[in-house]
């Protein structure tokens, strides 16, 4: 057994020795292969940080919304519907929700405007969320100024500033009184944004959905169970951005594996020629690749791993900012949350490192069990 | 003077690296459960506003609201008008929309 490990330490020098006299052509390699673990490992952590994340906060979503369509489209809800829906069996409560969008000239941003049940601060305030108290340099006792539907000035005092911790919900969240929201848009009192329905039985909501849905044709209610999915899907490996990204490393990782696969470099070859011509086994020399394949992929792996936990959980993925943000103007300051499996980091090994070293084993394996003389003739 | 065989800083670098993975994963799991209470106050903050979308991307309604957006929102703007905002090629469309 000793003799085996001293083979096989032997072996390590060895190959890191090989390894360090194309220093050049291997750092390279180095840094292009953590690389690639690195985009991978980063958008496989921040995904699955991302949507348990988003599992966790929407999970006292409202049960079903109720959305009227007009011609494809959402339309504002008659609040006679509210009615309607009450009569249905198994329906505990109906209420209205009235939100909509601002855009704010003065920043180029859009604000999400939203009445809530109970409105403590009464007319003529408003609370808003840290990312627009950031971007227009707003505080609590300030007083903002909106544009109503006639194009008259509105002006608010700001009562409250929702907590940075809640910055992933409410960055870009307006909370007014109904008087001012309604005052503001010209939304008379028959109608409302959408309507919010609560549920004795939570195993009868697809059926009252249906239920809904034969009494008022023209709406469309949406479950709390749609919007949990919605989330899984955007952050899926199959989303847009995922695939995207995905799909670059893959190729360059698939680039190169297929060079170190396809062929082996003259230098390569000759030097594998002479180990065989002093006496190497063919076992040996492929031992040796084997190790080679080790101490790069291996290398790759862990510094990928590493800096990709660091761009996530510690940067707050900031390399996927700018593809987040769009041309947002008001993007929310947040840590992610650290939720990572086990069999997320072994996939990402498996999908790295083996595939890596067979594809140095490979050609190695060719030119080693041919004739040492003609190899040391290339 | 002795000096350390490549193979033993080699296999060092391994399992410190190792050794940063586990404590990488540690630091998940501590993390996760101190961050737990933050995540239920804006559970509770979804609840009592009945909020249903993150605030992540806001340059354009569908990206901000996915869960409330309709099939016709991402061509808004004229008969012809294709997606244009550069998340909408980030936020997909809603699952009930598929």
């Amino acid at each position: 057994m000793r003799a085996w490990v001293e083979k096989q330490r032997n072996m390590v020098d060895f190959t890191l020795s090989a390894l360090l006299r194309r220093k050049g052509k291997n750092v390279s390699l180095l840094a292009v292969y953590t690389g690639v673990v690195f985009v991978l490992g980063s958008v496989m952590f921040f995904t699955e940080g991302m949507r348990r994340e988003a599992h966790l906060i929407l999970h006292g979503a409202p049960e079903i919304i109720v959305q009227k369509m007009v011609a494809g489209r959402h339309d504002l809800i008659p609040t006679a519907y509210m009615e309607k829906i009450r009569q249905i069996k198994g329906v505990q409560s109906v209420k209205e929700r009235l939100w909509g969008y601002y855009y704010d000239p003065v920043v180029g941003a859009n604000y999400t405007l939203l009445v809530p049940d109970d409105f403590k601060l009464g007319e003529g305030n408003i609370a808003i969320g840290k990312g627009i108290s950031r971007k227009r340099l707003a505080y609590e006792g300030d007083i903002l100024s909106f544009r109503g539907y006639t194009g008259d000035p509105l002006t608010f005092q700001i009562g409250e500033i929702f907590s940075a911790e809640s910055e992933l919900i409410s960055a870009d969240l307006v909370t007014v009184s109904e008087e001012d929201f309604r005052g503001m848009f010209a939304m008379t009192k028959e109608v409302a944004t959408d309507l919010v329905v609560k549920v004795r039985n939570p195993k009868e909501l697809a059926t009252i959905a249906t239920k809904i849905v034969q009494l008022l044709p023209d709406t469309r209610p949406i479950l709390r169970d749609e919007i949990l999915r919605t989330y899984d899907a955007v952050f899926s490996w199959r989303s847009s951005l995922m695939l995207v990204i995905l799909l670059g490393a893959v190729f360059s990782f698939i680039i190169l594996a297929w060079d170190k696969a396809t062929g082996m470099s003259a230098e390569e070859k000759r030097e594998i020629g002479i180990l065989k011509a002093v006496g190497w086994e063919t076992s040996d020399v492929l031992l040796m690749r084997f190790w080679e394949g080790v101490v790069v992929s291996a290398s790759a792996f862990m510094l990928g791993v590493l800096l990709a936990y660091g761009h996530v959980f510690f940067a707050s993925a900031m390399l996927f900012e700018p593809v987040l943000k769009g041309w947002s103007v008001l993007y929310p300051e947040f840590k992610i949350t650290p939720f990572i499996a086990f069999n997320q980091v072994a996939a990402l090994f498996f999908l790295t490192v083996i595939p890596y070293t067979v594809a140095t084993i490979v050609p190695s394996w060719r030119t080693a069990t041919i004739d040492p003389d003609s190899v040391m003739r290339l | 003077m002795l000096s350390a065989r490549k193979s033993d800083l080699f296999f060092l670098f391994i399992t410190a690296s190792t050794l940063l993975i586990g404590i990488a994963f540690l630091h998940a799991e501590v993390q996760a459960a101190r961050n737990l209470p933050r995540l239920q106050q804006q559970a509770q903050m979804v609840e009592k506003y009945d909020l249903t979308d993150l605030a992540l991307c806001t340059e354009a309604r569908y990206t901000r609201h996915p869960s409330q957006a309709d099939r016709h929102t991402a061509f808004q703007d004229h008969p012809v008008s294709l997606e244009h905002f550069p998340t909408g090629s980030v936020i997909g469309p809603s699952h009930h929309l598929k």
